[in-house]
């Protein structure tokens, strides 16, 4: 069984959300990258950009595949994680710690329809 | 090296680079001192290169080296080849010895067309028969590939939507979750927006997300029959309706022609168009031995738009190649597309003939249902109904309970001695196999192959790490995919010390 920790909010595209304060810190699930396989390549948006919810902000190239990944929340592009530029494999070693995608300042609430642990566990099923 | 393949032993030389035989001054032939005085080619053309580093090696050597390479590669001569959505046919070598014929072989491109009456009439053969067989009421030959098959589709799309005012509205093209990626690719190359249809529970369109993606801004539906998941759209006439009566185009994909060969024809299904590959279908040679061919049918509304040159009957019966067509969306190729190509596929369409068509479709299908049923205690099937030329199996469960992926189990099959299916495709399928047998092959060969992949099954429960470590017999273990994208290395640099005096 995948882990789902309990303190993130996640999408049904298989983002998790992480809340503190006004900033948001966003990745892809650990089901996500068990799904693409290795990863090979990340591309992220610059700082500064505005995101819309739902609005693709950036993919990952795997092996297999190459998949959008969707802004759960809206707000600005505070931190693009450069990391990710030399070391994509952080995203399936580490996907909710040192492999997290961007930080977003986020404008007004965050949607409702952001899933909880137990929502996500029985996506993924 | 001692290798064991097949059960057999059998002695294969370690791949090495033809660089690396390489000794100065060794030759394979012995070419006569030239009479004529030699000509400073610098004053000419200015500074040369000398560094070429081609090989220097016997002829001996040179013959050894390709004979062995060839003995180690692995093609639909020397095994089964169950390539999902690729369709691995054998391919008759009498169509090789016709493209040989010295008429068709020492054609130039750019003769005179008086001169090619011949090859114009077999352009047109071809033509005639893909238009009987597609029910579609004109063909071109022109496209390259299936992509450019699909591209030209759209392209005519797109003319048509704009000889009716409706290019600056019509800007979406439609594509189902289960597409290949072609698909979209092709869309947006002709600047369309790309919006994704999903597949519903039985692995059909889904008709009510179809329903409410369809309005005025949707310039054609992309739609590949039978679909990536092995089957047959049911409701295909309702969809073709459907996008009609919102103003749209219906591309076929047909990838999955096979299937359908003198079975069905998508021309009477409602579409307006449909890309073919002949490299699968049509039996000419494929992948790294193309060049292919995406030979497009379309209807009669989007015929002013046909590339040039369209090869027709003139009104005196004899075969032109048109060019004035004030409408057409231009060239999409140099010359008449890949001629030669088109001479396979008229000795395969003759060889098998009108009557025997349909063996095609109904082998091919006969063929991935034997598989399907003989596999799916130990594979399941992803949707469980008939399928068409290939079946979509899932290994989700391996994963879940023994840390068995689909590459594991398609690993494993090298060292049983067959090639892999295709994994991971369609995407919609969790830990994905994809088994096109096609129609060439016996009984015999299937049920070897269903054997191996039972036996590798059991494997995965009672010696998982057999499956991990695959494959164990081929030259060369598990590559590392992550590493090779990561780090490119596609071109071979001399060592410094071969370069040192050149």
């Amino acid at each position: 069984m995948a882990n789902v920790p309990a303190e993130l909010k996640y999408t049904k595209s298989h983002e998790w959300v992480r809340v503190e304060g006004d900033t948001v810190t966003i990745g892809i699930t650990e089901f996500a990258q068990s799904e693409l396989g290795d990863v090979v390549y990340v591309d992220l948006p610059a700082v500064g950009r505005t995101l819309a919810v739902e609005e693709v902000f950036g993919s990952v190239e795997s092996v297999k595949t190459v998949s959008d990944l969707y802004a759960p929340v809206a707000g600005e592009v505070v931190e693009a994680n450069t990391l990710l530029t030399s070391q994509s494999e952080l995203v399936n070693s580490d996907p909710y710690g040192q492999g997290f995608m961007i930080k977003v300042k986020v404008s007004g609430e965050l949607p409702s329809d952001l899933l909880d642990a137990s929502g996500y566990e029985a996506l993924i099923g | 090296m001692n290798h064991l393949s097949n059960g057999r032993m059998k002695r294969v030389p370690e791949p090495e680079l033809i660089f690396t035989k390489s000794k100065k001054g060794r030759v394979g032939a012995n070419i006569p001192t030239c009479s004529t005085p030699a000509v400073d080619l610098s004053e000419a053309i200015g500074d040369l290169r000398e560094d070429l580093h081609l090989p220097e090696v016997s002829e001996l050597d040179t013959i050894r080296h390709f004979t062995n390479l060839s003995q180690i590669n692995y093609g639909i001569e020397t095994g089964f080849y169950p390539l999902g959505s690729c369709t691995m046919k054998y391919n008759p070598k009498i169509n090789e010895a016709t493209a040989r014929l010295a008429g068709f072989a020492n054609l130039h491109p750019m003769q005179p067309v008086e001169t090619i009456p011949g090859a114009l009439e077999l352009l047109l053969g071809v033509q005639e028969m893909l238009q009987e067989i597609t029910g579609f009421d004109n063909i071109t030959l022109q496209p390259l590939a299936g992509a450019h098959g699909e591209m030209t589709c759209l392209m005519l799309i797109k003319a048509y939507h704009e000889s009716r005012g409706e290019g600056e509205t019509r800007k979406v093209v439609l594509v189902p979750d289960s597409a290949h990626g072609t698909n979209p690719a092709s869309a947006a190359r002709c600047g369309y927006s790309v919006k994704s249809i999903p597949t519903d529970a039985n692995g059909n369109t889904d008709l009510e997300a179809l329903e409410k993606a369809l309005d005025s801004n949707v310039a054609a539906l992309m739609l590949t029959n039978p679909s990536t998941l092995g089957l047959f759209e049911p409701n295909i006439e309702k969809i073709c309706r459907m996008v009609h009566e919102a103003g749209g185009q219906v591309f076929c994909d047909g990838a999955n022609m096979n299937a359908m060969v003198g079975t069905t024809r998508p021309g009477d299904h409602g579409f307006d168009c449909m890309h073919l590959n002949l490299h699968k279908t049509f039996s000419t040679p494929h992948g790294g031995g193309g060049p292919g061919c995406g030979a497009i049918g379309l209807q009669a509304h989007l015929e002013p738009f046909l590339p040039v040159p369209v090869i027709r009957r003139g009104s005196e019966g004899e075969v032109m190649a048109d060019y004035s067509r004030h409408h057409s969306i231009g060239r999409v190729s140099a010359f008449y597309g890949q001629f030669l190509m088109e001479v396979r596929a008229f000795t395969y369409l003759r060889a098998y003939g009108k009557e025997k068509m349909a063996d095609i479709s109904r082998y091919s299908v006969l063929n991935a249902n034997y598989v399907r049923a003989r596999l799916k205690d130990v594979l399941p099937p992803a949707h469980d109904r008939p399928c068409m030329h290939e079946c979509i199996l899932t290994a989700e469960k391996y994963k879940k309970e023994h840390g068995i992926r689909a590459l594991d189990i398609s690993k494993r099959l090298i060292d049983y001695g067959f090639h892999p299916p295709t994994n991971y495709f369609p995407l919609i399928v969790p830990e994905c196999l994809m088994i096109e047998p096609t129609e060439t092959e016996t009984k015999e060969t299937l049920d070897m192959f269903c054997d191996a992949m039972i036996a590798i099954c059991h494997e995965a429960i009672e010696n998982p790490d057999a499956l991990h470590h695959a494959p164990s017999t081929a030259m060369v273990g598990r590559l590392d995919e992550t590493l090779a994208v990561k780090q490119l290395d596609v071109r071979w640099i001399p060592a410094a010390k071969e370069t040192a005096g050149v």
